[in-house]
């Protein structure tokens, strides 16, 4: 009886927090569907204005070239930054030595400094090369990720260490090793690590803001944020930008969870 | 295994290219940003200050603000966000729970967001006309609508709130992987031995966890440190003029970081000088950290 209890109290409260997690979702897809008078007046159910806002955000506030914008940014960032973490996540691991390990600690440690911090010197920086207000200027500093190198290590920490010496054996280099033998057999940790170079570089708001005067070169996040912070903003058109910007992340995450899970918690092993 | 002269070398190969990257956007920016802190920089003009900027740090009030907002959250909101994402960890662990699925991916799916949408999100529902005030009031909690954002306290609130809705799920899924090294038979032996779920979860649970408890801390501690994309936005046009959030209640850190550089007349010098506090903020406090659950890993 008092077990029963305890479990019904139990339920209430996972489904309280269920709600309150899900609530916001629910709210901005309806709200997207809804004119800004109706969501200021408290409207929680669907309406009709969806084409009409989306519409808007496309003619009026330039939707589309924001979304190519943001798209070019992720997908040199993915590349980039996976071909870069994987090659020295692997040369860290397999190729251990005293130096190496030393140069690792200190690669770990500047997780700590806050972008905020190095802000100043690589806007310097890429005045000298000329890519202020580029979007190359975004993607180039977004390469190079300490946490993915972190990953990628941790990773290879379980390949069998008995195939790279067959393989060595058999005469194969020790480039072809890694791309020909390592890289096809480690797709779960090339997909995690490429949802979270996704993630990062979809959702980065500090750099970009930094590096982008035009508004023809804005991202996403730096468009949502122009949206809302206006004096008075559609509420429904902001509504509309903001389910867009999120989207794809909910996709990817349904459509891939358990990599997903994998590349936002990075070196927990399941 | 010992490693020859030229597998050596292929260890410099492999690590060559994300080097070149991080010394130029990383390690490179850390030095010359120590450099400049010696400078008081006013556009093209440069004057060596020495310590001047360090100095002046600790009579700038707005600095000394911004530390103030970021430790209301380090001591409110952390345990606050920790506390509850342990608690659906444990629950969620309970192996005779059902629609444990559902339960886990609802309270993960804010970790999905991104910390300007959410701020965004947060900020219309929490606007003095909005959503939130909306249902408080239908249903008698408050009489007044509460002036969510355009008060320094309730701000905090707000920020708080927010926060604690987009990362709870996501320490708790690191909790959840901890707590899948735990045998369920010490919980089962406990059970037998009379132990209730509240004596499980505070004598099993949480010293068993420790390490991991330690490990979203300073991921926590240092995430705080670095606020940045909540407090922009939710102060983004509802007040105006420089302040950041009613009475600058939401200024932190990084967003005076940014203010002091791009903002006013552009100091680098002096941001530089401000980072490298915040810098040594973030390791003495990992370092107390890791001396209080007094574990090194």
């Amino acid at each position: 009886m008092r077990r029963k209890l305890v479990y019904t109290f139990i339920y209430i409260f996972l489904s309280i927090s269920a709600f309150i997690s899900i609530f916001p979702f629910y709210w901005m897809i309806v709200g997207s569907t809804n004119a800004s008078v109706d969501i200021i007046k408290g409207k929680i159910t669907f309406g009709t204005k969806f084409i009409e806002n989306f519409k808007n955000l496309i003619e009026t506030f330039g939707l589309g070239q924001v979304l190519l914008n943001s798209l070019e940014v992720s997908i040199f960032v993915v590349i980039g930054s996976l071909i870069v973490s994987s090659l020295a996540g692997y040369g860290f691991e397999i190729y251990k030595s005293k130096s190496r390990n030393r140069v690792y600690a200190v690669v770990l440690w500047t997780l700590m400094i806050p972008p905020a911090a190095l802000m100043v010197p690589l806007f310097r920086l890429m005045n000298v090369f000329n890519l202020i207000d580029s979007l190359w200027g975004v993607i180039l500093p977004m390469i190079p990720s300490v946490f993915l190198i972190f990953f990628f290590r941790q990773n290879f920490q379980q390949y069998p260490k008995e195939i790279i010496m067959a393989a060595r054996v058999d005469g194969a280099s020790e480039l072809r090793i890694f791309f020909s033998i390592v890289m096809p057999s480690m797709k779960a940790t090339y997909a995690a690590a490429a949802i979270y170079a996704f993630m990062t570089s979809w959702n980065a708001y500090l750099w970009p803001l930094v590096i982008i005067q035009s508004s023809e070169k804005r991202t996403m996040t730096l468009f949502i944020s122009n949206l809302a912070s206006g004096y008075n903003p559609d509420f429904g058109v902001v509504m509309t930008g903001v389910v867009v910007a999120t989207l794809p992340m909910i996709i990817v995450f349904f459509a891939l969870q358990r990599y997903f899970v994998q590349g936002v918690l990075g070196s927990v092993k399941q | 295994m010992k490693i020859g002269k030229s597998y050596n070398l292929w260890g410099w190969v492999f690590i060559s290219l994300a080097l070149i990257a991080l010394t130029l956007f990383i390690l490179y920016p850390i030095i010359y940003s120590l450099y400049l802190s010696t400078f008081s920089t006013r556009g093209f003009l440069k004057t060596f200050v020495g310590f001047g900027n360090y100095k002046r740090l600790f009579q700038d009030r707005n600095f000394l603000l911004s530390l103030k907002n970021i430790s209301i959250i380090f001591v409110v909101q952390i345990p606050i966000m920790l506390f509850l994402a342990l608690i659906y960890a444990f629950l969620l662990n309970d192996p005779k729970l059902k629609f444990k699925g559902f339960f886990r991916t609802a309270l993960f799916l804010p970790a999905v967001t991104s910390l300007v949408a959410y701020t965004i999100l947060f900020k219309m529902m929490f606007s003095t006309d909005g959503l939130v005030n909306n249902i408080l009031l239908a249903i008698g909690i408050i009489k007044q609508p509460i002036r969510w954002l355009l008060d320094p306290f309730w701000a905090k609130v707000t920020l708080i709130i927010a926060m604690t809705w987009r990362w709870t799920g996501y320490n708790m899924m690191f909790y959840l992987a901890g707590l899948q090294n735990i045998p369920n038979e010490i919980y089962e032996a406990a059970e037998i031995d009379g132990a209730n779920r509240r004596v499980q979860f505070f004598k099993i649970t949480i010293p068993l966890l420790k390490p991991i408890i330690l490990f979203t801390t300073i991921m926590s501690t240092i995430g705080t440190l670095q606020l940045f994309d909540e407090p922009m936005n939710l102060a983004a046009g509802v007040v105006t003029g420089s302040s950041v959030g009613p009475g600058n209640s939401l200024l932190t850190p990084s967003v005076y970081i940014y203010n002091v550089c791009f903002k006013y007349v552009p100091n680098f010098g002096y941001a530089s000088a401000i980072s490298y506090v915040i810098v040594l903020i973030a390791a003495i406090l990992s370092l107390i950290q890791f001396k209080v659950v007094g574990e090194r890993r």
